[in-house]
């Protein structure tokens, strides 16, 4: 399968397959108006399969959630053609609006306009918990 | 501005001088009887708890504060829909400190999110309850003399168990506390205070079904309740539930400046027998509650 070059852009690489449509929504890339492709169960050396997200236009994005999907995921920004950098995003201390509590006794699931935040409580094992009940995010 | 929604938002020198604070009013209450004139004190609680509520306000009169608040949602404007948010809003406007109890757990945290008046949790649902850690901590610290060095075993529902879990959390902080923890299989504590607490805090422990066969060892015994619900099994809880009923005769080995303690109310998880005896102090930790609760309350509103 083929799909054109990025001259200015970005491309998310390495993200766990099956996993792409789920970051597309997160970032909220439907709302772009450049070209953006998902491309699902490509080969991977390291893993079998990844999927990619290319983004024909460099914009911010809030990377902050694509190290809490996986610590593997790389983000390449293009320009000109050449890839100008390559970065592993970091875990996010606080996670806001992305992730919902499953607790049916926290107060987020009674009072539905509350935010939903999660914070690492356990770097090395990757735990987030509820900032208002504790219960660890699945 | 300070709140109180969880244990651990305390240091442990904070605990400590509010525990010499608690002491001190002990000692003296008539030097504390004017500290809080003209400050009041909103006690928020939308679901009832005479012991904690009553401690609260007897805690604040006695500060020489006054009382305003509400005893159930019923008669709160959350019968009409009213946000915890937009409640903590409005009661600052009307009160100096709050202290909130909610059954959905976090409330009290949206709340002091919320609220220009310090907050004080005091008890969501079955998450946290950090008044009634520090009530523990003061009877510990009063009836032992210290707060470390010692075996502290807690029995009963340690899975479900709030009261235990922030005991848990709050003296492992302590230089040479080890715990027995006595349960049967269904209710030990579960797997996320095992990991971040005593394997985190590095703690000596060990689990156990027997009672009796803890008890010789024991500086400390915190009761919790044994509930039926809790159990899949009716016939486990029939088989387990008298073994953790503690009554004289299981007191035979135990050392005689034991301390027995409960977070109450009691159902029949200590026998009425055992109210005689003087290591019981379950009663007197009633009354330190009131003690530290006006040693936070005065923290929280910053007066010496």
């Amino acid at each position: 399968m083929l799909i054109g070059t990025i001259v200015d852009g970005i491309v998310i690489d390495h993200i766990p397959a099956g996993r792409g449509m789920e970051l597309y929504r997160y970032l909220r890339l439907d709302e772009l108006s450049c070209e953006v492709a998902i491309i699902m169960n490509a080969p991977s050396g390291k893993r079998g399969k990844k999927d990619i997200l290319k983004i024909n236009e460099v914009i911010d994005l809030n990377l902050d959630l694509l190290g809490y999907i996986d610590p593997h995921i790389t983000v390449n920004i293009i320009k000109n053609g050449e890839r100008v950098s390559k970065t592993h995003p970091a875990l996010p201390e606080t996670i806001r609006g992305v992730i919902r509590c499953k607790n049916p006794r926290c107060i987020t699931s009674r009072e539905q306009e509350l935010e939903h935040i999660f914070k690492l409580t356990d770097p090395d094992r990757r735990v987030y918990r509820c900032i208002y009940c504790d219960t660890r995010a699945k | 501005m300070r709140n109180l929604i969880d244990i651990a938002d305390l240091s442990v020198e904070e605990i400590d001088d509010l525990i010499a604070k608690a002491e001190d009013i002990i000692a003296d209450p008539d030097k504390y009887a004017e500290k809080c004139r003209r400050k009041k004190l909103a006690t928020l609680f939308y679901e009832p708890s005479t012991r904690t509520r009553l401690s609260f306000e007897s805690a604040m009169i006695e500060l020489g504060g006054s009382v305003i608040g509400f005893s159930e949602a019923q008669s709160s404007s959350a019968s009409k829909g009213e946000s915890v948010a937009d409640t903590a809003r409005v009661v600052s406007c009307f009160a100096d400190i709050i202290a909130m109890r909610h059954p959905m757990e976090g409330a009290p945290l949206v709340a002091a999110m919320n609220a220009s008046i310090p907050v004080i949790n005091a008890g969501d649902g079955g998450h946290n309850h950090p008044t009634q850690t520090l009530t523990d901590l003061l009877t510990i610290k009063r009836e032992k003399g210290r707060l470390g060095n010692m075996t502290v075993g807690c029995c009963g529902d340690l899975k479900f168990g709030r009261t235990v879990h922030s005991l848990l959390g709050a003296m492992s902080r302590y230089e040479g506390v080890d715990f027995v923890l006595i349960s049967p299989e269904e209710l030990r504590v579960p797997e996320h205070v095992r990991t971040d607490i005593l394997k985190a805090s590095g703690v000596k422990y060990r689990e156990t079904e027997s009672l009796q066969e803890a008890m010789p060892e024991l500086d400390v015994l915190y009761m919790t309740r044994v509930q039926r619900e809790r159990f899949i099994s009716e016939a486990d809880y029939v088989r387990l539930k008298d073994t953790y009923i503690l009554t004289p005769d299981k007191l035979t080995d135990a050392k005689p400046d034991l301390s027995i303690l409960h977070p109450l109310p009691r159902v029949n998880e200590i026998s009425v027998a055992i109210d005689r005896d003087p290591r019981a102090c379950y009663f007197r930790q009633v009354l330190n509650g009131k003690y530290i609760r006006m040693a936070l309350i005065m923290k929280l509103l910053e007066v010496e």
